[in-house]
């Protein structure tokens, strides 16, 4: 569904990502992992057009989406949470998602209805299925770190995309909060039959729900395979699990 | 198309108001009704601008260009054609929504302070055609006697035309505001980057903001025409365009009615203040100083943050 081949982006002298690579199959559970600074969260930029790649091609369902704008990207099906809390804090938690639904619908332009009566239906089921229905009236702003963790996986679901890019889902949250938000995710993936591409700190986390994992490191792709070839792999023990 | 948007509350204050302002003229001297049906004609300005500023974050340092390209449209065709009035009514905001358009859509490119200064100098650009251009506008003369439909061309009914007029763009602006455009843009406002990520082509949107925002600035343009029957190039100077700025942040620039505060109070200060000394801007700086320490929000965002606790209980208290 998703490939990423030899892409590379540099910020003046430092390579962020070099040479990686990326395949993501329809339906599956993918995860991206490496230590701080691996590249991962620039690797994603670079998927959904925050960022343009210097070199290398993106092809998202056999269309290549390699420099599109990031609006573009958006509307061919790929939505995305930001690491750090990304939201629209003076809008409501219903706002927010209503937003990305109400340009889902192509109806961001309209100027002639009010929008307190559109998209209610659709906004109102992705905030139950997140648990964040009862909030709905709340300023997001004012939301606790993990229910904005949350809502940004929220706001992402409102774009009805095929692959959700969730980077660092569960960052900053408790352990109850990171229990229930991998719960969420899994259920995300069968339930709807998402398409998931996401990247965690937490091995635990990582191992116990993923079915393919790529590992990142210095910008460079190491490997890419079943969690259990990956824990096997020297060159990944080496680099990175080897510190545990 | 209404239902459900304006809060059962407020709707007896608003209509209260409008009774209030249709029977005054009669009863008011003339002087009063003028400076009346100007704080309207300035609210209306920067109302407009508002859209932009306090819901989008667009810094549109230099409104007043488009203020004064409605104004000398109208004023123009008025004055130097035999083309029916109302022509130059409607071309005027026709005109600087056109305007709005052109420099808009090289602003758009630049982000904030880089999106005002670009505006100053294209803007002081237009001031000085119109500065300079004695033959087509009257350069620093302005055009003066602009021949006014007779209908409209006394005080008192200037006044009832521009009210409804002023009505009438209130509620579309407030229809705006309320929208998917509304809310989109007000998203943009708070987080640029994540509405890219939801699909939102940001520079579209915004563009369509300015459009829609210097055509209301054209209205209030050709409103100022019908009530003083005259134009000048200081409409188009950059000491107006920060006037309005300040007008909206005096009011509130993140609430709806904030601006016409604002008008009110900048209108009143220049008239009443004026009269005793020149330099009634000094009063208008101190009020400032006073402003950014003691009111961040504006004079009306400070007191519906006051009223808070009971507009949510209101709030709620509909929803049920």
């Amino acid at each position: 569904m998703l490939r990423v081949k030899a892409v590379d982006k540099s910020f003046g002298e430092f390579m962020a990502v070099c040479q990686a690579n990326l395949s993501v199959g329809k339906g599956e559970l993918v995860a991206v992992i490496g230590p701080n600074g691996a590249g991962k969260t620039t690797l994603f930029n670079l998927i959904t057009g925050q960022l343009w790649p210097d070199r290398g091609k993106i092809v998202f369902r056999g269309e290549e989406i390699t420099g599109l704008p990031a609006y573009e990207i958006c509307k061919r099906g790929i939505a995305r949470s930001f690491q750090i809390v990304n939201i629209f804090p003076r809008l409501t938690v219903f706002g927010n998602v209503q937003v990305a639904v109400l340009s889902q619908q192509r109806r961001s332009n309209n100027i002639f209805s009010p929008a307190q009566n559109l998209a209610i239906g659709e906004t109102k089921s992705i905030l139950e299925s997140v648990g964040l229905w009862d909030k709905g009236k709340n300023i997001a702003g004012s939301l606790s770190h993990g229910d904005q963790k949350i809502l940004e996986i929220a706001i992402a679901l409102g774009n009805e995309p095929e692959l959700l890019i969730l980077d660092e889902p569960t960052a900053g949250m408790s352990p109850e909060e990171t229990a229930a938000t991998l719960e969420l995710i899994k259920n995300l993936a069968s339930n709807r039959g998402l398409t998931i591409l996401f990247c965690e700190h937490d091995m635990d986390v990582v191992f116990s729900i993923a079915q393919s994992i790529m590992v990142m490191h210095q910008g460079r792709t190491l490997i890419q395979g079943r969690p259990e070839a990956v824990r096997e792999n020297r060159e990944v023990r080496e680099a990175y699990l080897g510190g545990e | 198309m209404f239902r459900g948007i304006i809060d059962p509350k407020s709707r007896g204050l608003i209509g209260a108001i409008l009774v209030l302002l249709f029977i005054l003229p009669p009863i008011l001297p003339r002087f009063y009704t003028y400076i009346l049906a100007l704080v309207f004609v300035t609210s209306l300005l920067a109302m407009s601008l508002n859209l932009v500023l306090g819901h989008g974050m667009i810094f549109q340092f230099h409104h007043g260009v488009f203020y004064g390209v409605g104004a000398y449209t109208a004023a123009l065709i008025l004055a130097k054609t035999s083309l029916p009035a109302w022509i130059g009514f409607v071309a005027g905001p026709i005109a600087a929504a056109v305007a709005g358009l052109l420099i808009g859509s090289f602003c758009v490119r630049l982000t904030r302070l880089y999106f005002g200064m670009l505006q100053i100098s294209l803007g002081s650009l237009i001031w000085a055609i119109v500065f300079r251009w004695y033959s087509f506008t009257g350069g620093d003369d302005g055009i003066h006697g602009i021949p006014i439909p007779s209908l409209i061309s006394s005080v008192n009914s200037a006044y009832y035309c521009i009210l409804v007029i002023f009505v009438i763009c209130l509620v579309a602006l407030y229809l705006i505001l309320k929208s998917p455009f509304g809310s989109t843009l007000e998203a943009i406002r708070d987080n640029p980057q994540r509405c890219e990520a939801v699909g939102v082509n940001v520079r579209r949107h915004q563009l369509m903001a300015i459009v829609i925002a210097t055509f209301f600035a054209g209205v209030a343009g050709v409103l100022f025409v019908v009530l003083e029957g005259s134009v000048f190039p200081d409409l188009l100077f950059w000491v107006l365009s920060l006037e309005v700025f300040i007008m909206c942040l005096l009011g509130g620039w993140f609430t709806f009615a904030g601006p016409i505060l604002g008008a009110a109070i900048m209108v009143s200060l220049r008239t009443f203040v004026g009269i005793y000394t020149e330099y009634w801007t000094l009063i208008l700086g101190i009020i400032l100083i006073l402003l950014i320490f003691f009111l961040p929000e504006g004079v009306m965002g400070y007191f519906l943050e006051k009223l808070k606790p009971q507009v949510k209980e209101a709030a709620e208290g509909g929803a049920n």
